[in-house]
C-alpha cells in the first residue's frame, strides 16, 4: 500500500466527499499558516493593524474547524467508511482539532503584538521569535506539504523538528531569564515575549501531531507517546 | 468463475475508464498465499489445501484454516468468491450437489469428515445449518425444535423433550414471544421470529459449530440486531461460522473475518485489524466499497 488513493469506490459519491474534507483540511491548513506568518510579521513590523487582522480572522478558522467536523460526521453516519478511508476520516477530525489550537495560538501571539507594539521601545527578544518563529512556520508547512502528498518519510522527518524547537524554546526562555535579570524594568515586555515563544512552541507540538496523524492514515500504526 | 484471473467479470454501468485501470490492480495470482492468521493454538475444526470442483469448474483453490474452539469467523468476499461453498463443506452439504467434489482435509477435533466411516446424518446434528431463508418445517411451533432431537433420540420422554424445546427457544431469545402458542405452525411467525425458530431448531440437537448462510439477509434491521444479539450470546457455547453479504454485520458480530476472493482465501485476521488495517490490498478494496 505503497501509494493512497481514496479514489475508486463503486459509489463516486463517496470519493467526492473524502476528497472534499481532504481539500478542506488544506485550506484550513493553509488558513492557519497564514495566520502564524501575519502574527510574526505583525509582531518583528510593529504592526497593530496586521495583528488586529490576525484576531479577527480567528473566527474563521473555528469555523472551518466546525464544517469540517460536520463533514465527517456526515461521512461515518453515512457511508460507515473502514479502513483506509475510516483511518483518514479519523484523521480529518484530529487534524482540524490541531489547526483550530494553532489559529488560537496564533492569535494569542497576536494580542501581544498589539500589546508589544503599544509599548514601542526596544526589541529584546526579537531575535529569539524571529528564529523560533521561522522554524515553527516551515514545520507547519512541511506538515501540511506531506499531508498533501500523504508522504510518510516526510512527516517522519517533520516529527523531528520538533525536538530542535524543544530545544530553541529552552534556550530562549534562558536569553529572556538574563534580560530580565539585568533590566527589570524590562520584565513585563519580556514577559509578553515569553509568551509568544511559549505559544509558538506549542504550535510545534501541534505540528508533529499532525505528522503523527499522517503516519496513522497511511501506515495504520499509531505512533504517538514514543 | 472462468476468468479466473480477473475481476472485471461484472463491469459496473458507472465505471468508466478510471475503473478499469483500478480492477488491474485487483487481479489475484495464482500462487497467491493467505496473509494473516489463518491458524489457532485450539482449533475446532482444521482445514488443509481445501478443492472444491464443480464438475470441472474449481470453486474453491487450495484453502487452509483453522477456526478455533467458540470463535465467531465470518467470511466475507463479492458474490461468487466461494465463501458459501466453504462453508458448505463444513457439514458435507456440497454431497448433495450433483458434480461436487472436495479435495483436501477437513477435521473437527481430529476427525476427518470426509472419512468413509463417517455418520453424515450424525455430523449434521454436530455442525448445524442456519439458511438464508428462514425455512421453518410446516408444523407447530413446538414441533420445529422438537423434530430433530426425536430423530437423534435426544428425549426419552415428554418431559424431556419439553424441556430442550423449551430450553433451544430460550436460547434463541424466542420463548418469550411463542410461549403461549406453541402449536401454532412455525410459518405463521414473523420473518426475524422464524429465523430465530431456526436458530432454536438447529440448537436443540446441541451442536459443536452453527454454520450460517447468511442469516440477516431477508431480515429488518431489528430482526438482524436480535439475530446478532443472539450469535454473540450463543458463541459462549458453540462455534459459529458465518457468511454474510453485510461487512458491518461482519465487523459487529465475528472474532476474526476472513476474505475470499475468486475462490481463494486472501486473508484471515482478527476483525478489528481486518477492518481498520487490513494486511491485503484486495481486502481493503473490498471493505472499502471499491468493489464487490
Amino acid at each position: 500500500m505503497a501509494k493512497m488513493s481514496f479514489e475508486n469506490h463503486i459509489m463516486k459519491q463517496f470519493d467526492e466527499e473524502l476528497e472534499e474534507i481532504r481539500t478542506r483540511l488544506m485550506e484550513m491548513g493553509g488558513k492557519v499558516e497564514q495566520q502564524l506568518q501575519n502574527a510574526i510579521r505583525a509582531i518583528s513590523d510593529a504592526d497593530s493593524k496586521l495583528a488586529e487582522d490576525v484576531i479577527a480572522e480567528e473566527q474563521h478558522v473555528d469555523e472551518m474547524e466546525v464544517d469540517i467536523d460536520e463533514a465527517c460526521i456526515l461521512i461515518i453516519a453515512r457511508r460507515q467508511p473502514a479502513a483506509s478511508d475510516l483511518r483518514l476520516v479519523m484523521m480529518v477530525t484530529k487534524a482540524v482539532n490541531d489547526l483550530e489550537r494553532i489559529g488560537d495560538e496564533a492569535k494569542k501571539i497576536a494580542n501581544h503584538a498589539v500589546i508589544l507594539a503599544e509599548q514601542g521601545g526596544s526589541s529584546e527578544g526579537y531575535t529569539e521569535i524571529r528564529h523560533m518563529g521561522q522554524s515553527v512556520s516551515r514545520m507547519l508547512a512541511n506538515a501540511l506539504d506531506a499531508f498533501a502528498r500523504f508522504d510518510v518519510d516526510a512527516a517522519m522527518r517533520t516529527l523531528e523538528e520538533d525536538k530542535q524547537i524543544d530545544l530553541d524554546y529552552k534556550t530562549a526562555l534562558r536569553e529572556l531569564v538574563t534580560y530580565m535579570m539585568e533590566d527589570p524594568r524590562s520584565i513585563s515586555r519580556v514577559i509578553n515575549v515569553l509568551w509568544i515563544i511559549r505559544s509558538l512552541e506549542r504550535i510545534g507540538d501541534h505540528a508533529k501531531n499532525l505528522c503523527e496523524q499522517i503516519v496513522f492514515v497511511v501506515k495504520g500504526k499509531d505512533i504517538r507517546h514514543q | 468463475m472462468s476468468k479466473a484471473a480477473t475481476v472485471a467479470k461484472k463491469p459496473k454501468k458507472t465505471a468508466g475508464a478510471k475503473k478499469k485501470a483500478a480492477d488491474q490492480d485487483l487481479q489475484i495470482s495464482a500462487e497467491e498465499v493467505t496473509v494473516g492468521q489463518s491458524f489457532t493454538d485450539k482449533p475446532k475444526m482444521t482445514m488443509r489445501n481445501i478443492n472444491v470442483f464443480y464438475s470441472d469448474k474449481q470453486a474453491i483453490h487450495d484453502v487452509s484454516i483453522d477456526i478455533a474452539q467458540n470463535e465467531v469467523i465470518a467470511m466475507i468476499g463479492p458474490s461468487g468468491c466461494g465463501k458459501s461453498t466453504f462453508l458448505r463443506t463444513l457439514n458435507r452439504m456440497n454431497d448433495t450437489v450433483e458434480g461436487c467434489r472436495v479435495e483436501g482435509e477437513i477435521c473437527m477435533d481430529g476427525e476427518n469428515l470426509y472419512s468413509p466411516k463417517l455418520d453424515v446424518v450424525e455430523l449434521r446434528a454436530r455442525v448445524g445449518m442456519v439458511f438464508q431463508k428462514p425455512n421453518p418445517f410446516p408444523k407447530s411451533i413446538y414441533e420445529n425444535v422438537a423434530y430433530g432431537p426425536k430423530i437423534h433420540g435426544l428425549a426419552d420422554t415428554r418431559v424431556d423433550l419439553d424441556e430442550i424445546v423449551e430450553n433451544s427457544l430460550k436460547r434463541a431469545s424466542l420463548w418469550e414471544e411463542v410461549k403461549e402458542r406453541l402449536h401454532q405452525p412455525g410459518t405463521g411467525l414473523s420473518g426475524g421470529q422464524q429465523q430465530r425458530l431456526c436458530i432454536a431448531r438447529a440448537i436443540a440437537v446441541s451442536p459443536e459449530v452453527i454454520l450460517m448462510d447468511e442469516p440477516c439477509s431477508a431480515l429488518d434491521p431489528i430482526a438482524t440486531a436480535k439475530i446478532e444479539e443472539l450469535i454473540e450470546e450463543l458463541s459462549q457455547n458453540f462455534t459459529i461460522a458465518i457468511v454474510t453479504h453485510s461487512m458491518q454485520q461482519a465487523a459487529r458480530v465475528s472474532d476474526r473475518t476472513a476474505y475470499f476472493h475468486l475462490g481463494k482465501l486472501v486473508e484471515v485476521n482478527p476483525t478489528e485489524k481486518v477492518f481498520t488495517m487490513p494486511e491485503h490490498k484486495l481486502t481493503e478494496a473490498y471493505i472499502t466499497g471499491r468493489f464487490g
